[in-house]
C-alpha cells in the first residue's frame, strides 16, 4: 500500500540537508552561545548565522529576529508583548476572528488584564475587509493582529492593504506568518508590517523552533525575563540545533522558492478541480484561488470528518479535519463558523495539505481513494439517506 | 485523533448491521445537538425477541462503532433484556471509549430504547417512554475537562486541576462545559 503525507500543515518532515546541519550542534558543539571560551564561540557563530539566514528570508535584518520556542509562543509574544509594552497609550486590540489560538487566547488573556478586544469578521472565503479593520479601529487601539494564510482553510488575508490601515492610524500591526513563511515569498517591507510570526516546522526545519521579526524601534515586553539572550527579550539558553536547522530551512526555503510553488500550486489545483468533479455535495472550503501553494480544504456534506480522516488513514493517507469530532474540546472550528458554514457542513471538514516530497501520483492516489470512503460513510448516513428521500419525493 | 481500542477500530472498520429495514417494527432516532451526530435504529420483532436490528449513524469513528455494537449485544435479545444495554455496558463491551467521547458518542443504547419504545406504542398500544440520553448522562458519576480530558475530582470547580482551562457550567445538569458553548453537550439545554 502506499504511503501518502498529506499534512503539512500540521506539520512538514525534515529536510536532510537540515538535519544534517544540525548534527555538529547535537554533538562536539554542544557549548552554551553566552559561554566567552572556546566552547561557546561555535554555537554562538551559528546562532548568528541562523538568525542571518532567517533574517533573509522575510527581508527584514538580523538583529530585528527573536527566536523563540515555536509559532505559538512568536504570537503569544508578538500580541502579549506589544500590548504590555503600549498600554499607557490605551488598552484595545483589533483581531480577525479566524486568527489561530495561539493569537486569540493570547487576547482573552489580555482581557483579563483589562484589554478590550475586538474581533473583525470575513467573508465566506475567509477573508478580511482591510475596511472592517478601519471601522474597528479606536483612539486607544494599541494593536492590530491579522494572519498572513489560515492554515485551516488556506485563505492568503489582505495584509499589505490592512498594513496601510494600521500605518495611517500609526498602529503597530502583527501578522501570524506561520503557515505562510518558507511556504511563499514573506517580506515584511514589502507587506508594511511592524511584527511576523514564523515557525520551523512549517517549512521543512525542525518542531520547536520559531521566530518573531520584530521591526526596529518597535516597543515589546518580554515574556521570558532573567537573561541577556536574544537581546534581552527572550531569556533562556538558546536551543541551539534548532536554530541552526530552522537558519538552513530558510535558506533552502528561499533558494528554492520559485520551484516549490510552481509544484505545490499544481498539485492543489488538480486535486481542487478533480476531487469536487467525482463527488457530490463537496464544497471548497476558503478562497479557491488566493490561497496557500499545496493547500486544499473541503467539506464533505452528509459525514463527518473523523470518519474519513481514520478510513484515508487505514489505506495509507495522513490528513486533517476541523469536525467537531476531531477536536478535543469537540467544537466545530471557529474558522469555518466564522465563514459562515453550519455547525452540520462544519462536520464533514477535511483538509489535505501538500508537501515538496508530494508527487502527481499521489494525487492520482487520493482520488481513487477518496470517493469509496466517502461513499461509504453516506450509505451509513441518516442524513443523507433523509437527503435522498427528500430529494426523490 | 483520540486513541481508540482495538475492539472500536474493528466496529468502526466493519460495522455490523448497518442499514435500513423496510417496515420496521420500531424506529427509534437520537442525536446530539451540539455536535449534529445523529443516530437512527431500525428494529424487527418477532415473538417478543429482536429478530433484525439495523441502523444508520452519522457521527465519528465512535459513534459508529457504538451503533454496530449495539445492534450486536440487541441482535436476538428480549425486548427486556435489551432495555437494559447501558452506554456503560457498550462502553465496556467496546473495551472503553476516549473519555471526552464517552458521552457525545455513546448514544446507540438510547437509539435502541427508543426503538423499542416506539414498537411498544404501535404494536403493543403501550405509551412509554425510556429516559432521553440527556437523562442518562445526569447519572454518570465521572466527568472530564473538555479541554484535556483529565478526570474532574471536583466537578464544581470553576477551573480544570489538570490544564487550568475555566470551566463554565450548565446551568440545567450543572456538568462543566465548554467556554463558549451555546448548547449543553451533555443535557442539550441552551447556555
Amino acid at each position: 500500500m502506499r504511503n501518502v503525507y498529506l499534512d503539512h500543515a500540521a506539520t512538514t518532515p525534515l529536510l536532510p540537508e537540515v538535519r544534517e546541519a544540525m548534527l555538529p550542534y547535537l554533538g562536539d558543539a554542544f557549548g552554551n552561545p553566552s559561554c566567552l571560551h572556546e566552547w561557546g564561540e561555535a554555537p554562538r557563530n551559528a546562532v548568528e548565522t541562523a538568525r542571518e539566514q532567517v533574517a533573509r528570508l522575510v527581508g527584514g535584518k538580523p538583529e530585528e529576529i527573536i527566536f523563540t520556542g515555536n509559532g505559538s509562543e512568536s504570537n503569544n509574544f508578538a500580541v502579549k508583548g506589544v500590548a504590555l509594552a503600549n498600554q499607557s497609550k490605551g488598552k484595545h486590540i483589533v483581531v480577525s476572528a479566524i486568527e489561530h489560538f495561539s493569537v486569540l487566547h493570547s487576547t482573552q488573556t489580555l482581557e483579563k488584564w483589562g484589554f478590550e478586544v475586538s474581533q473583525v469578521p470575513v467573508d465566506k472565503y475567509g477573508v478580511v475587509d482591510p475596511d472592517d479593520v478601519r471601522k474597528a479601529l479606536r483612539k486607544d487601539t494599541v494593536l492590530i493582529s491579522v494572519m498572513h494564510a489560515n492554515g485551516e482553510v488556506g485563505t492568503l488575508e489582505p495584509i499589505k492593504d490592512i498594513a496601510r490601515v494600521a500605518k495611517e492610524n500609526n498602529i503597530p500591526f502583527h501578522t501570524d506568518a506561520i503557515a505562510s513563511t518558507g511556504n511563499v515569498p514573506v517580506n515584511v517591507q514589502d507587506l508594511g508590517v511592524d511584527a511576523l510570526s514564523l515557525a520551523g516546522n512549517q517549512f521543512y526545519g525542525p518542531k520547536g523552533i520559531g521566530a518573531l521579526w520584530l521591526r526596529k524601534g518597535m516597543r515589546i515586553l518580554p515574556l521570558l525575563d532573567g537573561g541577556i539572550q536574544e537581546g534581552g527579550r527572550r531569556a533562556g539558553t538558546e536551543n541551539v540545533p534548532a536554530i541552526v536547522g530552522l537558519g538552513k530551512a530558510a535558506e533552502m526555503a528561499l533558494k528554492e522558492m520559485e520551484a516549490r510553488v510552481k509544484l505545490l500550486t499544481s498539485l492543489r489545483d488538480r486535486l481542487l478541480k478533480e476531487l469536487p468533479a467525482k463527488l457530490d455535495h463537496v464544497v471548497v472550503t476558503g478562497h479557491p484561488a488566493n490561497r496557500l501553494p499545496g493547500h486544499t480544504s473541503f467539506c464533505v456534506e452528509f459525514i463527518e470528518g473523523e470518519g474519513m480522516l481514520m478510513l484515508l488513514n487505514a489505506r495509507g493517507i495522513g490528513v486533517s479535519s476541523g469536525s467537531a469530532c476531531t477536536s478535543r474540546a469537540l467544537k466545530a472550528s471557529h474558522v469555518l463558523i466564522a465563514m459562515g458554514m453550519s455547525h452540520e457542513i462544519a462536520q464533514g471538514s477535511i483538509l489535505l495539505s501538500f508537501g515538496i516530497e508530494n508527487t502527481g501520483e499521489d494525487v492520482d492516489y487520493v482520488l481513487t481513494e477518496f470517493p469509496p470512503i466517502v461513499n461509504r460513510l453516506r450509505q451509513m448516513s441518516p442524513v443523507y439517506a433523509k437527503f435522498i428521500k427528500e430529494q426523490r419525493s | 485523533m483520540p486513541i481508540y481500542s482495538d475492539k472500536v477500530m474493528d466496529h468502526f472498520m466493519n460495522p455490523r448491521n448497518v442499514g435500513e429495514i423496510e417496515n420496521p417494527d420500531g424506529v427509534g432516532e437520537e442525536g446530539n445537538p451540539v455536535c449534529g451526530d445523529m443516530m437512527t435504529f431500525y428494529i424487527r420483532v418477532k415473538d417478543n425477541r429482536l429478530e433484525d436490528i439495523k441502523f444508520k449513524t452519522f457521527g465519528c469513528g465512535a459513534a459508529i462503532a457504538v451503533s454496530s455494537m449495539v445492534s450486536e449485544m440487541a441482535m436476538g435479545k428480549t425486548l427486556e433484556e435489551a432495555m437494559k444495554i447501558t452506554p456503560q455496558s457498550v462502553a465496556d463491551e467496546l473495551e472503553g471509549l476516549p473519555k471526552n467521547k464517552f458521552h457525545c458518542s455513546n448514544l446507540g443504547a438510547q437509539a435502541l430504547h427508543k426503538a423499542i419504545d416506539d414498537y411498544m406504542g404501535k404494536k403493543m398500544g403501550v405509551k412509554k417512554e425510556s429516559p432521553s440520553a440527556a437523562k442518562q448522562f445526569e447519572e454518570l458519576i465521572h466527568v472530564h475537562c473538555p479541554y484535556c480530558e483529565s478526570e474532574l475530582e471536583d466537578k464544581d470547580s470553576p477551573f480544570c486541576q489538570a490544564c487550568h482551562a475555566e470551566l463554565p457550567h450548565c446551568p440545567g445538569c450543572h456538568e462543566p462545559v465548554p467556554k463558549d458553548a451555546n448548547v449543553c453537550p451533555h443535557c442539550g439545554a441552551n447556555i
